[in-house]
Parts: C-alpha cells; sequence; structure tokens
C-alpha cells in the first residue's frame, strides 16, 4: 500500500475511475495512515459500523482537529446554521429526523412521494421537449440537473415564479461544494456564502408566510406540524430545508448522471429499458451498488476503542467509510466489477445503512427510474460523445460535470 | 453425493412428506425443489387454505386493513406438490416409514418434514370456552371471525393475557376505537418474555392508548347470557366486567399428539431435534429421516448452553425450514446446523418493537440507549456476565449491533460508550423475570431442558 493511496483517491487525475485505487485499499481492509483517518472499505466492515452505537456523525467527538481531515474542507457545509440532522446523534437526530419524515413519509404521509409520480414526469417530459439540438446535449445541464432542484422547489412549495432564483442559489451552492484547486477560494467562499444568506432569508421568509397560511407543502408542515416532538424552531427549519437541498439534489444529478453514463457504456441494459421501463427498479438499485453518487462517508468518529478485524480504531478517531469501495467487495458480491441489474438480490451501500441510511431514498429512487426510462425511451440512438466526460472535482460526491451526448432525434 | 447413489435416488424418485402446511412446510418445500429434488411432494395440513402468513392476522387483520383471505404466503418458486389439505394425520409409522391421515389414507415417505406447529390454548372452561363471542387467535378463520366482531363494533372487548398476541388485539381495538379491557395474571404485560422493567414500559403504552389493563389478576370465569352469548367475565379480585367480545390469548400448545405412541420424541413440548433438525426418537437416537421445523420443533444451541430451545418465532420457521430442507438431501458432511440466532419482532400502540437472543434468558437489563420514558430505547439483557439477549423499542436499525454482542458471548455489561447513553442507561438492573412457576405466555423462547424425550405429563410452564 502506497501510503499515498488517499491523496490518489482526492486527486483528480483518478475521478474518473476510482475503482482500481478502491481494490487497493480493500487489500488492507482497515486503512490508517500517520494522522489520517482509519478507512474501511470491505462491505461487511462498512455495514456493521454504519449499525454501530459506538460511531458517532457528530462532528464535536472527533479529537483530531478537522484540518487532519483531508476532506474536511471540502465536504463541510460551511454554515451559520445549526447542524442538520445528518451531522447529529440520537436523541437529537432522531427528533429532527422523525419530525422531517411526518409530511415526507410512513407512517403519517404514507403516499406523498408515490403522490409525485405525475408531477415528476411532467418535469421529465419538460426536460426533455426542451432538447433542442440532438447533435449535442449535455445531459447534465439540461437534464440532471435541472430536475431534482425542480423536484425540491416543489417539495419544499417554492412558489413556481421563484424556481429560477432558486435554482441560481443552489447552483451556486452546489459549487461551492466541489472546489476547484488553484480557483480563488476567498472568491468562491463570499460568493457561496452570500448565495446562502440569499437563500436563507429567503426561506425564513417563506417559512412566515407558511406559518400564517400553511399550504400542504413540506415547508408548511415543518413549520407548523405539532406532532409529540413538538413544532421545530425556525433555524431547525432552515437546516432542515437546507439539508434537503443540499443531499437531495447533488446525489440525485449524479445518480441519473452516472446512470445514463453506465447505460451508454451497456447498450444491451438500455435497450432492455427501452423496452421495458419496469425495468428500472433492478437498473436503479444496481447503479447504487455499480456507481454510487455518495463514494464515501467521511464524517464519522468514534466513541469508543473499537477492534475491526484485529486492529483497534481508537477512540475520537475520525472514521472514512468507503460505500463505492464496500460495494464491489468480492467478498460480497460475484463478479463486482460487472454492471448486471439481474444479479439476484441486489443490496448495496448506496444509501449507506442504520439510523443516517439516506432519508430521501424514496424519492431518489423514483426520479432515477423515471428520468432514466424516459431517456432510454424518448432519444433515439444516444451516444456518448466523450467517454469518460469531464468529471467534477469532488471526491465525495462523485458524478461527470458535463455528459456530451448525441443522438438521432427525440421521439415523441 | 452419496457413496451407493442413493442420494441421488432420493432426489431423482424419492417420496418426501411434509406434514403443516404452513410457513415452515411452504419454505422447505421451496428449498427441496430449489436443491434439485424431482421426486414426489406431498403438503399435508389439516386446515383447508393453502399456506397463508400468521403475523398479519393479529395486525392489518384485525384492523381491517387487509382481509384473512389475503394473507396467503408469496411463492418464491413452483413446488409441484400433491397437496392434502383440510386432512389431519392422525398417526405416524416409523417403521413402515408411512403417515396415517384422518381419512383412513396412509401416506409412504423416504423423508418425512414434521411442521405441524402450535395452536392456541384454549379457555380451560369448555362449556365458557363455547359461548358466542369467545375467541382464540391463531389461525385464518379465528381472525375472520375475530375481525367481523369487532367490525360490529363491540361495547367492550375483554383480552385474557397481555402477551405479544394479546397486547396487538389490544392496540387494535384501540386503534378502532373499541373499549378493551385487558386482564393479565403477572404484574405486567409481556413480562413473560422481556421481564418486569420492559413489561412496565409497555404497561405506559397500554394505558397512554387508553386500554383498561388490570394485572396481577386472573380471570375466574366467563358468564354467558340466555342466548349462549357471552356477556361477562369475572375476576380473581372480586370484579367483574361486562365484555361482550373475549379474547383467550393464553399461549400455545405444541401439535404433537398425533405422534404419541409412534416412538418419536415428541411431547407437550414438542419434538426433539438435533441441530441439523433429525428427530430424536424416545430413546434418544436420532433418525435419519424425519426432519422437525417450526414452532412444533425444539433443538440444542450452542450459544444458550446447549439447552433445547422452542421458538415461536416466524423468522425462525424460515430459517429452520431452510436447513432441514437442505439437509434432506445431504450427506452427513454436508449438512448444515441450524444455529439461528432467536429474533421476534412485534408491533402494538405504535411502537415497533424487536428482540434478539434470549432475553427470557437474562438476570439483569442494562438500558443502552435511548430512555423507556420516551418508548423509545434498547435494552440488553445480561446472563453469568455476559450479553445473552436484548429487545429494542423503535431502535431496530441498532440491533444487529446487539445480536453480535450475543454471537460473540460478550461481557456483559458492555461498557463502551454509545451515541444516546442516557444517565439510566449507567448501570445495570434486575430484569425482573417473574417467578418461573407462575404461568405466563407470548410468542417467545423456551428454554425446554436437556433432555430429548422430555414427555413429562405434568403441566410445567415453561419458563418465557
Ligand atoms: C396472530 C399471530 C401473530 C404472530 N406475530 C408474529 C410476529 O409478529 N413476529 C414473529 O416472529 N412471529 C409471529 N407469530 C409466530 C409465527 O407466525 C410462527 O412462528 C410461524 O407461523 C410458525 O410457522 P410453522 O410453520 O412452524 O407453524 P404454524 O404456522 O403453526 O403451522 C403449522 C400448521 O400445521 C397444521 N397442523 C397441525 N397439526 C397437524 C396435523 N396433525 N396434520 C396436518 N396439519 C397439522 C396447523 O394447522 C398449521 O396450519 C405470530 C403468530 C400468530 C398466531
Amino acid at each position: 500500500m502506497t501510503e499515498a493511496i488517499l491523496r490518489q483517491i482526492i486527486d483528480y487525475a483518478h475521478r474518473a475511475d476510482p475503482y482500481p485505487l478502491y481494490a487497493e485499499l480493500r487489500q488492507t481492509p482497515v486503512y490508517h495512515d500517520a494522522d489520517g483517518p482509519f478507512v474501511l472499505s470491505r462491505y461487511y466492515d462498512i455495514q456493521s459500523l454504519l449499525h454501530d452505537p459506538r460511531i458517532s456523525s457528530d462532528a464535536r467527538n472527533l479529537k483530531t482537529p478537522a484540518t487532519a481531515n483531508p476532506l474536511a474542507a471540502e465536504a463541510d457545509e460551511e454554515t451559520a446554521l445549526p447542524p442538520s440532522f445528518l451531522r447529529l446523534d440520537p436523541p437529537e437526530h432522531d427528533r429532527l429526523r422523525r419530525m422531517t419524515n411526518r409530511p415526507f413519509g410512513p407512517p403519517h404521509s404514507p403516499r406523498r412521494v408515490h403522490e409525485m409520480r405525475g408531477e415528476l414526469k411532467d418535469i421529465v417530459s419538460g426536460l426533455i421537449d426542451g432538447i433542442d439540438n440532438p447533435d449535442r446535449i449535455d445531459l447534465v445541464d439540461q437534464f440532471s440537473y435541472p430536475f431534482p432542484v425542480t423536484v425540491i422547489c416543489r417539495l419544499l412549495g417554492v412558489p413556481r415564479e421563484d424556481e429560477a432564483r432558486f435554482h441560481s442559489w443552489a447552483d451556486t451552492i452546489a459549487a461551492s461544494l466541489d472546489p476547484v484547486p488553484g480557483a480563488d477560494t476567498d472568491e468562491r467562499a463570499k460568493v457561496s456564502h452570500n448565495a446562502r444568506t440569499e437563500l436563507g432569508m429567503y426561506l425564513a421568509g417563506l417559512i412566515e408566510e407558511r406559518r400564517k397560511k400553511p399550504g400542504d407543502d413540506m415547508l408548511s408542515q415543518l413549520s407548523t406540524a405539532g406532532g409529540p416532538d413538538g413544532v421545530m424552531t425556525t433555524m431547525e427549519v432552515l437546516s432542515t430545508a437546507a439539508l434537503l437541498l443540499i443531499a437531495g439534489h447533488e446525489t440525485t444529478v449524479n445518480l441519473i448522471t452516472n446512470g445514463m453514463l453506465t447505460l451508454l457504456r451497456n447498450p444491451d441494459v438500455l435497450e432492455r429499458l427501452r423496452k421495458d421501463p419496469n425495468f428500472a427498479v433492478p437498473v436503479v438499485e444496481e447503479l447504487l451498488r455499480f456507481e454510487p453518487p455518495v463514494q464515501l462517508v467521511p464524517q464519522r468518529t468514534t466513541l469508543a476503542d473499537i477492534e475491526v478485524r484485529g486492529v483497534t480504531i481508537p477512540k475520537g478517531a475520525s472514521l472514512w467509510l468507503v460505500l463505492a469501495a464496500g460495494n464491489r467487495d468480492p467478498d460480497r458480491f460475484e463478479d463486482p466489477d460487472r454492471f448486471d441489474p439481474d444479479r439476484g438480490d441486489i443490496q448495496h451501500l448506496g444509501f449507506g445503512s442504520g439510523i443516517h441510511s439516506c432519508f430521501g431514498a424514496p424519492l431518489a429512487r423514483l426520479e432515477a427510474q423515471l428520468a432514466l426510462s424516459e431517456l432510454a425511451r424518448r432519444l433515439e440512438n444516444p451516444r456518448l460523445l466523450e467517454d469518460p466526460p469531464p468529471y467534477r472535482q469532488n471526491a465525495v460526491l462523485r458524478g461527470p460535470r458535463h455528459l456530451p451526448i448525441a443522438c438521432d432525434g427525440i421521439r415523441p | 453425493m452419496s457413496v451407493d447413489g442413493s442420494l441421488d435416488r432420493l432426489k431423482r424418485e424419492g417420496r418426501i412428506v411434509v406434514v403443516g402446511a404452513s410457513l415452515a412446510g411452504l419454505r422447505a418445500a421451496e428449498t427441496l425443489r430449489e436443491k434439485g429434488f424431482d421426486g414426489s411432494l406431498t403438503m399435508i395440513g389439516d386446515e383447508p387454505y393453502e399456506p397463508y402468513d400468521r403475523p398479519p392476522l393479529s395486525k392489518q387483520v384485525l384492523l381491517g386493513r387487509a382481509t384473512a383471505d389475503r394473507t396467503g404466503l408469496p411463492r418464491h418458486r413452483a413446488i409441484d406438490a400433491r397437496w392434502r389439505l383440510g386432512v389431519p394425520a392422525t398417526g405416524l409409522d416409523m417403521a413402515a416409514r408411512r403417515v396415517r391421515l384422518a381419512d383412513g389414507d396412509e401416506v409412504e415417505y423416504d423423508r418425512l418434514l414434521i411442521a405441524t406447529g402450535i395452536r392456541a390454548r384454549p379457555w380451560p372452561q369448555e362449556d365458557e370456552a363455547e359461548l358466542d363471542g369467545v375467541f382464540v387467535l391463531r389461525t385464518r378463520d379465528d381472525a375472520e371471525a375475530l375481525e367481523r366482531s369487532l367490525a360490529q363494533g363491540p361495547r367492550r372487548v375483554l383480552v385474557i393475557g397481555a402477551g405479544f398476541t394479546g397486547s396487538e388485539i389490544a392496540s387494535a381495538c384501540r386503534e378502532r376505537g373499541i373499549a378493551v379491557t385487558v386482564a393479565e395474571r403477572a404484574d405486567a404485560p409481556l413480562v413473560g418474555a422481556l421481564g418486569g422493567v420492559v413489561g412496565r414500559v409497555a404497561a405506559e403504552l397500554h394505558r397512554k392508548h387508553g386500554v383498561d389493563l388490570r394485572c396481577g389478576v386472573m380471570v375466574t370465569g366467563l358468564e354467558g347470557d340466555s342466548a349462549g352469548r357471552v356477556r361477562a367475565a369475572h375476576f380473581s379480585d372480586g370484579n367483574t366486567i361486562e365484555a361482550d367480545v373475549v379474547v383467550v390469548s393464553l399461549g400455545a400448545q405444541r401439535n404433537t399428539e398425533w405422534l404419541a405412541g409412534s416412538g418419536l420424541g415428541a411431547g407437550p413440548r414438542g419434538i426433539a431435534c438435533d441441530a441439523g433438525c433429525r428427530a430424536f426418537d424416545i430413546r434418544g437416537i436420532v433418525t435419519d429421516d424425519i426432519y422437525v421445523a417450526g414452532d412444533v420443533a425444539r433443538s440444542p444451541h450452542p450459544l444458550f448452553g446447549y439447552q433445547f430451545l422452542s421458538l415461536e418465532h416466524w423468522g425462525n420457521a424460515v430459517a429452520q425450514a431452510e436447513t432441514a430442507a437442505h439437509n434432506m438431501l445431504s450427506d452427513s458432511a454436508d449438512r448444515r446446523p441450524h444455529i439461528w440466532v432467536p429474533a421476534f419482532w412485534s408491533s402494538q400502540f405504535g411502537v415497533n418493537i424487536k428482540s434478539v437472543g434470549v432475553p427470557s434468558m437474562g438476570t439483569e437489563i442494562l438500558i443502552a440507549q435511548g430512555s423507556r420514558s420516551e418508548h423509545r430505547f434498547t435494552g440488553v439483557y445480561g446472563y453469568q456476565d455476559r450479553v445473552i439477549g436484548a429487545v429494542t423499542f423503535d431502535q431496530t436499525k441498532w440491533l444487529q449491533f446487539y445480536q453480535q454482542l450475543i454471537e460473540t458471548t460478550a461481557p456483559f455489561p458492555p461498557a463502551s460508550p454509545t451515541v444516546d447513553r442516557r444517565p439510566e442507561g449507567q448501570q445495570p438492573m434486575p430484569a425482573d423475570f417473574p417467578d418461573p412457576s407462575v404461568p405466563t405466555h407470548g410468542p417467545t423462547v423456551t428454554l425446554s431442558g436437556y433432555a430429548p424425550d422430555d414427555r413429562r405429563l405434568t403441566f410445567t410452564p415453561a419458563r418465557h
């Protein structure tokens, strides 16, 4: 194992195909280098640590300063808001997640995601209809980016006329999660800080309005609903909304883009999906295994000395759980580097596991299923113009920055 | 592959008979076909229905969200069996390898799987049990009849026994807005399975949801009106409760009577088998052609001192059936042990309860996460300084961790800090299981001793 493996993973040169590095990483199942994080890359180890109550998501439990974490700068949501439930432990985590879930899923709102199906379909159709030049489509800018932001707007209840402003804030914030080496960091930080402040103020205003006159959108319900857990404070609603926006958006873009890229590299699968939209269900699951949008979870901390495979990870250590490496662990999956939606039971760590498992998973699944099956159905003879496409800088939320494709035409 | 080819012959043209056409029976049959068994397969069941699932009967079905006839078990593959439904097996001739049926038929086998499960223990006073409006809940028919009477809006339901099934019934009644009284002989609901510390939380849940919970009392008699309908129940504390529906939920009895005199090690505590699911005969000799799976089986478990365990757990029935089927078609070297870690779930009063291991073996409990007052917590049970079981109320996602502790015989109390460890979880306390000589009930784990031929005739209540 070269000492530089973590640096190589972060190194942009390996972005298009980090999987050989992950394979190397798996040779040392508990990898630790100097004062860096402990890195876990085997499926079963990651799975069990994600369910381990001695592992904390609260950064305050970290012993070493965050600067020792080579990803700290790029992964942190730099913001004045209180931490979202993603970065909290129970009981605070449970309370906020439960309250957020009330308007979103079972048992209180079991049909919410299902009922968005029609609206999602319309948004997808609209975006595909808007493609004017089939000779050169940037799937990211023209489709996978605008789709989830529009969805999150509708979910939160952002008025249609404000969606454009919302999109531009979201784009700016998302871009800031993706540091470009050598760029003027101060300038970028300022721009993104401004966007956050403006978005925050906009949402705070919206929350005030919804408190007076609630609708059936999530923002209204988050800011007014009083269940057994009481009502969320404005700051809590804001940090929750920010979480839904950033986490729900960055990841879905990559799921769809990685998905289309993988389908174009596997034309037989694309063809089957074109004929049978129901095939999207296993296709998306296998994608979450094969090219997970969240490659690793860098924000866990040990509350005690923990032994994994004979190695003691000391209390207060920083953990990286490399989901994407676990997803291709040959101990868990047969022929893991093959994209095979027909494999028996498709399991994966794509949405994490345990109490922090992806809150938006049902929505993300539906978005990706609809997006990919519609793209497969409507794009006539689609092909990649660049392989690999240019990737974004981000090693955690990994995906193409652009996906240039061409097709012969757009089917109605 | 067997040396003399007999296994090949069995797979090609053998006869396998499964008695008990429910969860364990069906999953075993599917596994047999999966493993390449091409011979004849006969499924014998005393109920007239194809295999269905029981857990929904006390949950969705009683809530009117699913009908009892829609609980059929999903089929994982075609099993191409001869079904003999609605006909009980009445006897077994081990020497001649024949199962006798109630209609006089006899079915020959090369391999037999017994999965006859358990049945609800009826109300002991037969004439009172016959009253209109008195129910038990084990089968599809039971559930359908009970649901129908709940749908008619009874004024009050009395549930006798607050084990898991009784508590789920009470919960369903409250969700439907029906007044319900629960009578429990022990000091709290679920104490037999989970002990007094957790039982007191269960009691709070009952009361918070408006159940009239009476603990430490026994129902001494049921009273009918002139038309033979139940109208009231008398309690040992001198009280009388008016109720037009009474559900008797006093635990279960093993369906082993049909094996009496067969020479198989079968008795009121179930059928003893080895870890490979092979039944013992009454001399303690393991048979090679008779296998057991599901609620009716009791088998030794290395994690729990090699005591014989009887489980009333859905997951156990599935796992044990798969192992039994695998072993039926395997040479001794290829056989697998069934050493499933007991796991059970229940949902009641909006709370998801799960347990692993054998909580009832525990003498101490530690609230390792969460808080009892919030009805969200993880309790870890200790026995002789090791972790022996765990239970979660609405904290399922952590359970896997505690299961690992059980599997690795980790020391108790677990020392590490955990997220959400509150002050109340710093010290273990007595788990407070009732005196084993007081009968309790509820689907859970029973330690049923060491001897394969455990046929004591006196009723010795299981220490749940
Ligand atoms: C209302 C209810 C709720 C439950 N909820 C849960 C839960 O939430 N979680 C959980 O883990 N478990 C639960 N269980 C337990 C779970 O259903 C059982 O563990 C499981 O059904 C066991 O399967 P089995 O095939 O071994 O036995 P059974 O399902 O009892 O099947 C045995 C079958 O054999 C038949 N039979 C008996 N004698 C003969 C004979 N002589 N000839 C032919 N056939 C015969 C019986 O009629 C029956 O159909 C619940 C059970 C009930 C009744």
